[in-house]
């Protein structure tokens, strides 16, 4: 409040100033019978002092001759009767325009003669007052209104003036602090007293209404005798077009204006700052280019090849109507040009967009270059150390008690890197400009597993999956799984762009006609872009078929048993594993380079939709592939150049719901035979012809009977 | 998302992947602008687009003018006076050229079309079979008879989109109000949720006629300001999580997206108009949820 008062008490004290000059008009013109003349004057002075609307105005002798009472005023405590009278009246007069009340007013606050006229004259007066001041009241306060009708009211009745309860307190108020504040302002308030015996009551109403609006509210510390001043002073200051349509803005601005001040040591800068960390963040990726200029030729050497054209795919996916926004997609190319920076990578791709629950993933596939697989010699170390972990514990226990004849599973070894699912690494970061996080390889049982769950990605790598299947790992690895089967399943090229390496030949024999590794074709002519659209025989797979053994290359688990002992093999069939036994050799997927064409349907469903891109302009527009199988995976070629591209959940479709997987079945018991049914006890007289036929015998065996001690000896010494 | 600020709205919900090609967005700034003359539509919002399998859906929305509120609108046929004889205000195209109205969802469509699974096939004229076992009753006998019911893929699709615009169609806390007289207006000084708003679902309404603020209590109702609060909020849908919530652009873009209708999004820029939201999708509800969580 300090603060609010002092600038107030200086635009009195300016008031004041202002304030002496019309003031002795007055005295003159209360000699002088034709004082109508001076009050153009008077109000004009009104209008510009109008801003200032509490400021008292310079017609009462009081407010010159009282400066501390505006003192008392300005912090908030009720003023002395006659000074806010004066000040109010001639205000709304002015504001309405209405000059002919204004002689009224200089001669009732002035003129101690009249005194006949003064009632009527305050009656027209207040009359005129509710009317020019119900509209600002009625916008601000209800409540007021109601006051100033009351005022009116006491007007004619002055007995009810004592009816309000709370009027009266004000009013009781009022007059005390009129006696403690200042004694040199008695004289004037004996004047007014003596020369006007009703309008003393009419400002004692008044008084009370405008100490209802100074009112202090315990929220805020406003009121709102101040706050629609400073509402005033805003509007004349502005000046807005249509000011009473903007009436409530207005308001609240002028509100937020007071708190702001409070608030600006705490907030400022808390609010905004996670924009300024990305923005931090990013400005790494724009700032990169500088700081390679050392060995530029040694560095586009390197670079030539790793870092794809992001801009370029971007620009015909969009063409397609898929792909991220332009400036995201730049982003991410510089996020891909610095982890081809930062790691030695061979080639580079980026392969799309994973959505999550908190954060997305942005995925780029990489191949090392040779030799230089970061990592990797690690990871393998685990999973050694974790069968030596089980082979450890199978040695221990030499019980004589059975031992579990469970197995688990075999579990089957996940492929080398560089082949099968393991071909390339993955690397994952939530949003451009943040760290690159390599995705650990992939295993087979995740793969498995990963086909009976459907979970959505939270965005977070260490969250744990919780799934009925439990799953081997957390979301890393799920995430790991899902690439792989999505690349499996979507990455498509066109007929003839990629051929079967010549120089790999051997390894055809090994893998009994099966080719795992290609090449780009370097005599690829292109294809018809209408070719493409219209058939699908004209699109292949490049990427290996995932066998439903979670492996792309056939892994034999049965050879491997054989190896051991036939028993386990039985075991096995009764496993399950037995219907693979009899084509046992390999399961089969359709191998590299398969057209899409032979794609299994998915319920009467196409799994791949193809378009043009443009039917308006045909001869450029590009083949567009989107597969149903997997919603988000899109392709494209232009009949030399193709990519794909994935952006989605990462779930496959399926037109019925999902349904978890059965149980397990239940493990049979023993069959109850030979081994588990006993004989009844032996009856006296079998033990007793045992006994006889023993003794017919017993001569020859006394030494038998020595040895039967000795064990019931160790028997003791084992009890002990 | 609003026709005419149809570029900027692209841009900012393409970190979904769903945009549209350049072809296309030329031909709809073209063709909304001719849809909203012909039918006198005061706006005319971009709905979305339903992936078929030969060929896709693009869907508009016009808002009447007397009813600048979207109310009326989106509550077409349901019981509402406008009911049939309402002109339709959704309109589907396959060209983004020629658009043509689709009639008004019904309840019974939408019980009709629920048997109906499976990805859309971008023919309207497709027409779905579906047998089922109906009771006959001739006389005292009582007997089951297969029928084979044919389902129109156009009511399929009215259908669906009925069902995503009352599941899953959002709008921020302020951008309408209701005035005293009833309906519900544009809100012009709308600025924006600020930063903490627009991370809490509760600042977010279904751009629907309420259905759950009845059965609210008094208590909860108190603190509600009735301009504003006229909607229910996201923060109760069921299941919960249904929503993934995201600030995207270090906090420069706020971008929902619907678990239960996958494909759609919600974007809106924080103390900005800008704001809407876009269906890109297969029309096909994800029942899955709870399993995915």
């Amino acid at each position: 409040m300090e603060d609010l008062t002092s600038p107030k008490q200086d635009k009195e004290n300016q008031e004041l100033g202002e304030a002496r000059r019309p003031w002795e008009e007055i005295a003159g013109s209360s000699q002088d019978p034709e004082s109508g003349l001076s009050e153009p004057l008077e109000s004009e002075q009104w209008l510009e002092t109008g801003p200032q609307p509490r400021s008292s105005p310079p017609q009462s002798p009081q407010s010159r001759a009282s400066p501390p009472l505006d003192e008392v005023r300005g912090s908030g405590a009720p003023s002395p009767p006659s000074a806010p009278e004066a000040s109010f009246i001639p205000f709304t007069l002015a504001l309405a325009g209405q000059q002919l009340a204004a002689p009224w007013q200089s001669d009732r606050t002035t003129d101690v003669n009249p005194k006949a006229e003064t009632p009527r004259s305050h009656h027209l007066e207040q009359s005129d007052q509710g009317e020019s001041t119900a509209p600002q009241t009625c916008q601000s306060e209800g409540d007021t209104f109601k006051q100033s009708q009351q005022t009116e009211r006491h007007l004619y009745g002055p007995e009810d003036v004592s009816n309000n309860n709370s009027k009266q307190k004000e009013l009781r108020f009022n007059i005390f602090q009129e006696e403690d504040s200042n004694s040199n302002y008695e004289l004037d308030h004996t004047e007014s007293g003596v020369s006007e015996g009703a309008p003393s009551l009419l400002e004692i109403a008044v008084q009370s209404a405008k100490a209802y609006l100074l009112k202090t509210s315990s929220k805020s510390g406003l009121n709102l005798y101040d706050h629609l001043s400073d509402m005033l002073t805003k509007v004349l200051d502005e000046r807005p077009e249509n000011a009473v349509d903007i009436i409530e803005s207005i308001s609240q601005d002028v509100k937020m204006a007071h708190f702001r001040k409070k608030l600006d040591t705490l907030q400022n800068e808390n609010e905004m700052l996670p924009i300024y960390e990305t923005a931090e963040k990013q400005k790494a990726l724009f700032l990169q280019g500088n700081l390679e200029g050392v060995d530029q030729e040694l560095e586009d050497e390197i670079a030539e090849n790793s870092l794809p054209n992001v801009m370029e795919s971007a620009f015909y996916f969009e063409q397609a109507g898929v792909g991220l926004g332009t400036d995201e997609t730049y982003r991410i190319f510089l996020a891909l040009k610095q982890l081809t920076d930062t790691h030695p990578i061979q080639r580079c791709r980026f392969w799309g967009k994973i959505l999550g629950l908190e954060m997305n993933y942005i995925v780029a596939e990489v191949e090392f270059r040779e030799g230089e697989d970061e990592e990797d010699v690690e990871d393998e170390d685990v999973t050694e150390e974790r069968d030596d972990g089980d082979s450890d514990a199978e040695e221990n226990d030499e019980d004589e008690l059975p031992r579990t004849f469970y197995k688990t599973p075999q579990v089957i070894p996940k492929e080398e890197n560089r082949t099968g699912a393991n071909k390339y690494v993955y690397f994952v970061c939530n949003e451009p400009g943040g760290p690159w996080v390599k995705l650990p390889s992939v295993t087979p049982t995740q793969i498995v597993t990963a086909r009976k769950i459907k979970k959505f990605f939270t965005g977070r790598l260490e969250t744990p999956i919780v799934s009925y299947p439990p799953f081997p790992g957390n979301e890393s690895n799920y995430l790991r799984a899902q690439i792989a089967r999505i690349s499996a399943g979507t990455h498509v090229s066109p007929l003839g762009f990629y051929q079967f390496g010549e120089e790999e030949g051997e390894e055809e024999e090994e893998v009994e006609g099966r080719r795992d590794s290609f090449e780009e074709n370097p005599d690829f002519e292109g294809i018809q872009v209408i070719d493409l659209v219209e058939s699908l025989s004209n699109w292949v797979h490049h990427v290996q078929h995932i066998l439903s053994q979670g492996r792309c290359n056939w892994f034999n688990p049965i050879q491997k048993s054989e190896e051991e002992e036939e028993e386990e093999e039985d075991e096995e069939k009764e496993e399950g594993k037995g219907e693979e036994l009899e084509y046992m050799e390999q399961e089969v997927g359709p191998p590299l380079l398969t057209p899409i064409s032979e794609d299994t349907e998915i319920q009467n469903i196409p799994p791949w939709t193809t378009r043009l891109s443009s039917t308006l302009i045909p001869q450029y527009a590009i083949a567009v592939l989107r597969s149903n199988l997997w919603p988000g995976a899109y392709a494209f070629s232009n009949g030399k150049k193709f990519e794909n591209f994935y952006i989605g959940w990462g779930h496959k479709y399926s037109p019925d719901n999902y349904t978890p997987p059965a149980p397990p079945p239940v493990y049979q018991e023993y069959p109850s035979g030979a081994e588990i049914t006993e004989m009844d006890d032996p009856s006296v007289q079998e033990e007793q012809a045992f006994r006889a036929a023993r003794e017919a015998a017993a001569l020859p065996v006394e030494e038998m009977g020595e040895t039967e001690e000795d064990e019931d000896e160790d028997d003791d010494s084992d009890q002990e | 998302m609003d026709a005419e600020s149809l570029l900027l709205s692209l841009e900012l919900a393409s970190g979904s992947g769903q945009g549209l090609s350049p072809d296309r967005r030329a031909s709809l700034l073209t063709s909304l602008t001719l849809v909203k003359r012909d039918y006198r539509y005061d706006r005319v919002l971009f709905w979305g687009r339903i992936l078929g399998l030969v060929a896709d859906y693009y869907i508009a929305q016009g808002l009447s003018e007397d009813q600048l509120a979207p109310r009326k609108t989106l509550y077409r046929g349901r019981g509402r006076k406008l009911g049939n004889q309402d002109p339709g205000d959704v309109v589907g195209s396959l060209n983004c050229m020629e658009w043509s109205l689709l009639p008004p969802a019904t309840e019974e469509m939408v019980v009709q079309t629920s048997v109906v699974k499976g990805r859309f096939m971008g023919d309207p004229s497709h027409e779905y079979e579906h047998t089922e076992l109906q009771k006959m009753s001739e006389g005292e006998k009582v007997f089951e008879e297969e029928v084979v019911v044919q389902i129109k893929e156009e009511t399929r699709l009215v259908s669906v989109i009925d069902q995503i615009d009352k599941a899953v169609a959002v709008i921020p806390r302020g951008a309408l109000f209701k005035t005293p007289f009833g309906p519900i207006h544009v809100n012009r000084t709308f600025e924006g949720l600020s930063l903490s708003e627009a991370k809490k679902l509760s600042s977010y309404f279904h751009f629907r006629e309420p259905v759950e603020l009845k059965n609210k209590t008094l208590l909860e109702k108190a603190d509600l300001d009735p301009s504003l609060d006229f909607m229910d909020p996201l923060e109760h849908d069921i299941p919960k999580g249904s929503w993934s919530i995201q600030m995207e652009r270090g906090n420069a873009l706020v971008v929902l997206r619907s678990l239960l209708w996958p494909g759609l999004t919600f974007f809106h820029a924080p103390r900005t108009k800008n704001c809407g939201y876009i269906y890109v999708g297969t029309g096909e509800k994800n029942i899955d949820l709870p399993f995915m969580l």
